[in-house]
């Protein structure tokens, strides 16, 4: 076998677990299904491209979720989320838990649609560093080196992300309650 | 540390990013905290909610096999598979391409039987069936000069059961060529004599004469001329003839 087919070889073995997980991601990022298997597609075509300077034993995964991020920010629908997204604040405490909040209702009552709404509703940088650490399970450093971004910058956004969807609950539950 | 100081790092602890040692600390702090408890437990089912809503997209299987052959190792032939490959399909293209021109000659060769069958029967049908009438082979052969672009002998036909009627034009192939009238005994035969060449080598001599549309027909190329003695008389009576055309030419 040439070097080129066992590389391919290889790329398929690692890349094709993540397959779903990267989908899933992808379509929380587009929100379009079309535009998630396109950058599945881009992302896929760019990882095998350039596999061969990837160093074997590092993390993978977080590469390859790296190269679908920066394909989508760079992508249409990427350049006009972030030009929405707010660069300041991005650094500050971390939350403090609030008590009797109304958003364990709606999870009591284990309802996705509500969650999926609010999580829908999230800017894009909130949104997915959610999903990276909730839905994918990754660590601070995984989702650091994902998102090119200082652990500290991790925390702190996933703060604001996690308060920012608790504020979109509440709000959800007040209109549920208001029009019932 | 004050309950608002535990709180305010919950999510760290429940993320899995808190070290061994204060993870046993804030352990032991939320079995004597009721407040920090409840928070835990909320925050535990948030995570939770957070991470079966997440799980919300799944690509088709028509996706994923899409992109899994786009990613996949190309196939490579070996270099001696390939030559065998090759040489394989050498020879089926050499074995079609012989097959194909020995079909073509067949059906040639069968449409000029056909054809000369068509001529004979033609001209015995006809009410003039010779141009030239004479029994006389030295009438016979000149008359044919200026008309055809080759010359050709007849043979003697004394003490021979056959005899010559005359002649007329023949063409094949868009090419002149001698038609002879032979009778024996009540039969009539024809000769006809052409270039080679009108034929395009389609048909292959025989040493006998042979059936062809109940016809008995033989055949042989000679001095670059293609004869052919055609009638219904019998077999032996065309090879005769032929045998007698053969000896003069």
């Amino acid at each position: 076998m040439s070097g080129a087919n066992l590389q391919a070889d290889s790329f398929e073995e690692l890349a094709m677990p993540l397959f779903d997980q990267l989908y899933n991601f992808a379509h929380w990022q587009t929100r379009n299904r079309q535009e998630a298997e396109d950058l599945i597609q881009e992302t896929y075509a760019k990882a095998l491209k350039g596999f061969a300077s990837f160093q074997l034993g590092t993390n993978f995964r977080a590469w390859m979720y790296r190269i679908l991020r920066n394909t989508f920010l760079t992508s249409r629908t990427g350049l006009k989320l972030t030009m929405t997204m707010p660069l300041d604040a991005e650094e500050g405490g971390l939350e403090p838990v609030e008590r009797d909040t109304p958003e364990t209702l709606l999870v009591e009552q284990s309802n996705r649609e509500p969650l999926q709404s609010a999580i829908d509703e999230l800017p894009v940088h909130f949104r997915e560093i959610l999903i990276l650490c909730e839905v994918e399970e990754m660590s601070y450093q995984d989702i650091s080196e994902t998102l090119s971004v200082p652990i500290g910058t991790v925390m702190s956004r996933l703060s604001r992300a996690r308060r920012t969807l608790r504020k979109r609950l509440r709000s959800q539950l007040q209109e549920g309650a208001g029009s019932a | 540390m004050v309950c608002e100081s535990w709180k305010a790092e919950l999510d760290i602890f429940l993320d899995g990013e808190a070290t061994e040692e204060e993870m046993r600390a804030f352990d032991a702090h939320v079995r004597n905290c009721a407040s920090c408890a409840a928070d835990t437990l909320a925050r535990v089912q948030m995570k939770r909610s957070i991470q079966a809503a997440g799980k919300r997209f799944v690509p088709t299987l028509e996706f994923r096999r899409r992109v899994r052959m786009s990613i996949a190792p190309k196939p490579q032939r070996s270099f001696g598979l390939t030559w065998m490959l090759a040489a394989a399909l050498s020879l089926v293209v050499i074995a079609s391409s012989f097959s194909t021109y020995v079909w073509i000659k067949r059906t040639r060769g069968e449409q000029a039987y056909s054809e000369i069958a068509d001529l004979h029967v033609a001209t015995l049908a006809s009410s003039s069936p010779v141009d030239v009438v004479s029994t006389d082979r030295h009438t016979v052969k000149p008359w044919f000069q200026g008309k055809i672009p080759f010359a050709f002998d007849l043979p003697d036909l004394q003490n021979s059961e056959f005899s010559l009627l005359g002649g007329r034009m023949a063409y094949l192939g868009q090419e002149p060529g001698a038609h002879l009238i032979y009778a024996v005994r009540k039969h009539e035969i024809s000769v006809l004599v052409f270039q080679e060449g009108a034929l395009g080598g389609s048909l292959t001599d025989g040493s006998a004469a042979k059936k062809e549309l109940s016809f008995n027909v033989a055949t042989w190329s000679q001095g670059g001329l293609r004869y052919f003695v055609i009638g219904d008389a019998s077999a032996a009576d065309i090879n005769n003839l032929a045998s007698l055309l053969k000896a003069t030419s």
